[in-house]
């Protein structure tokens, strides 16, 4: 950690650390988007297998959904594709009116 | 993800180079790729282009699907001189997404209470610069009318391939630090990377006004580092 500009935050350093920790991980990326999706392409979430989680893919309306499927992943090793539309009314419970869809990558770190 | 990748691209992260993390959605492989490794073929064209735009994005290419996620360092800004047009400049780049920093020797200048909110350093450019060196995704701003500490940086950001360098003084000002820098052994092409007089011509006139002109040219230049930076690509049919 030589640099402030690196955020504390940042998904992919917590990531390291977590996988220092012995701790599995998956990395979920947006890596797709239309519309007004709330988090650009290349934006992480990652998630540990007791289900904690750093990040974010959305402004929190699929969180959840990702952080199941990557249970999945990271049990199985297998990554998967995942489409959301963001614009259902969930979204719109949760403060989010954005239409747009994203679609998100989910894979096991090692 | 393989873990060495991960490493290796937070390692680049970390030490402010840009670096591209190349996955195929088909097999879940990765690899990291650095700004100017060379990378073959219509892929390697895609890369190229991602390092320069900053935009990450799925490419098809064989039939195959990659995901490029291009990381590039977050632009900084270092000011040498803590003059009244850097007390302007601190705060307005801050809010346009520059991590900003700002040098000068002078302690009477470089003071908590004239830069509250601003990473601060009292010291010559040269002794900051051995721990903090100027890179690629820095600008320079030299604004201490001062050639004992405004010289040192110009030569340093030169040196260093800096985005922006732009110097404060008139155009006569700017003919003597021309001259001196020549005697130093930096050619015309590189002399003029210099925005002399500094900060684009808005007529401004106050340190506020200023500011605004020179965060302006800033990020002018930002944005257009993909017209002239060089690109480095293995062009193999």
């Amino acid at each position: 950690m030589t640099q402030q500009t690196t955020s504390e935050l940042d998904p992919l350093l917590t990531a390291e650390h977590w996988m220092s920790a012995g701790r599995d991980v998956a990395i979920a990326t947006v890596i797709e988007t239309w519309g007004s999706a709330p988090r650009p392409v290349g934006s992480h979430l990652i998630i540990d297998e007791k289900g904690n989680f750093e990040g974010s893919v959305s402004g929190g309306c699929v969180e959840g959904s990702v952080i199941a499927e990557a249970m999945d992943v990271l049990a199985s090793g297998e990554p998967r594709l995942l489409e959301f539309g963001v614009a259902d009314e969930t979204a719109w419970q949760v403060g989010l009116s954005c239409g747009g869809r994203i679609k998100v990558y989910v894979e096991r770190l090692g | 993800m393989d873990p060495y990748c991960l490493k290796k691209l937070n390692a680049e992260r970390r030490a402010r180079r840009a670096a591209l993390l190349l996955t195929d959605l088909g097999d879940g492989r990765d690899r990291v790729i650095k700004e100017g490794d060379p990378v073959a073929g219509q892929l390697g064209e895609l890369i190229g282009r991602a390092f320069l735009s900053g935009r990450s994005g799925v490419a098809e290419v064989d039939g195959r699907s990659f995901f490029l996620n291009v990381h590039l360092p977050p632009p900084r800004l270092v000011v040498i001189g803590a003059v009244h047009i850097s007390q302007a400049l601190a705060p307005m780049a801050k809010l346009a997404g520059y991590d900003v920093e700002i040098i000068d020797p002078r302690t009477a200048f470089a003071t908590p209470e004239r830069f509250s909110d601003v990473t601060l350093f009292a010291e010559w450019p040269q002794d900051v610069l051995k721990t903090r060196p100027f890179d690629a995704y820095t600008a320079v701003a030299v604004v201490t009318h001062d050639p004992k500490i405004d010289d040192q940086a110009l030569e340093a950001a030169l040196k260093a391939g800096c985005f922006y360098i732009g110097a404060l003084g008139s155009r006569k000002t700017h003919g003597a630090r021309v001259e001196r820098l020549r005697a130093l052994g930096f050619d015309d092409a590189g002399i003029a990377r210099i925005h002399a007089p500094i900060g684009l011509d808005i007529g401004a006139a106050s340190p506020s006004e200023i500011a605004v002109a020179v965060l302006a040219e800033v990020i002018g230049a930002f944005r257009a580092r993909s017209l002239h930076t060089p690109l480095t690509l293995e062009k193999t049919a």
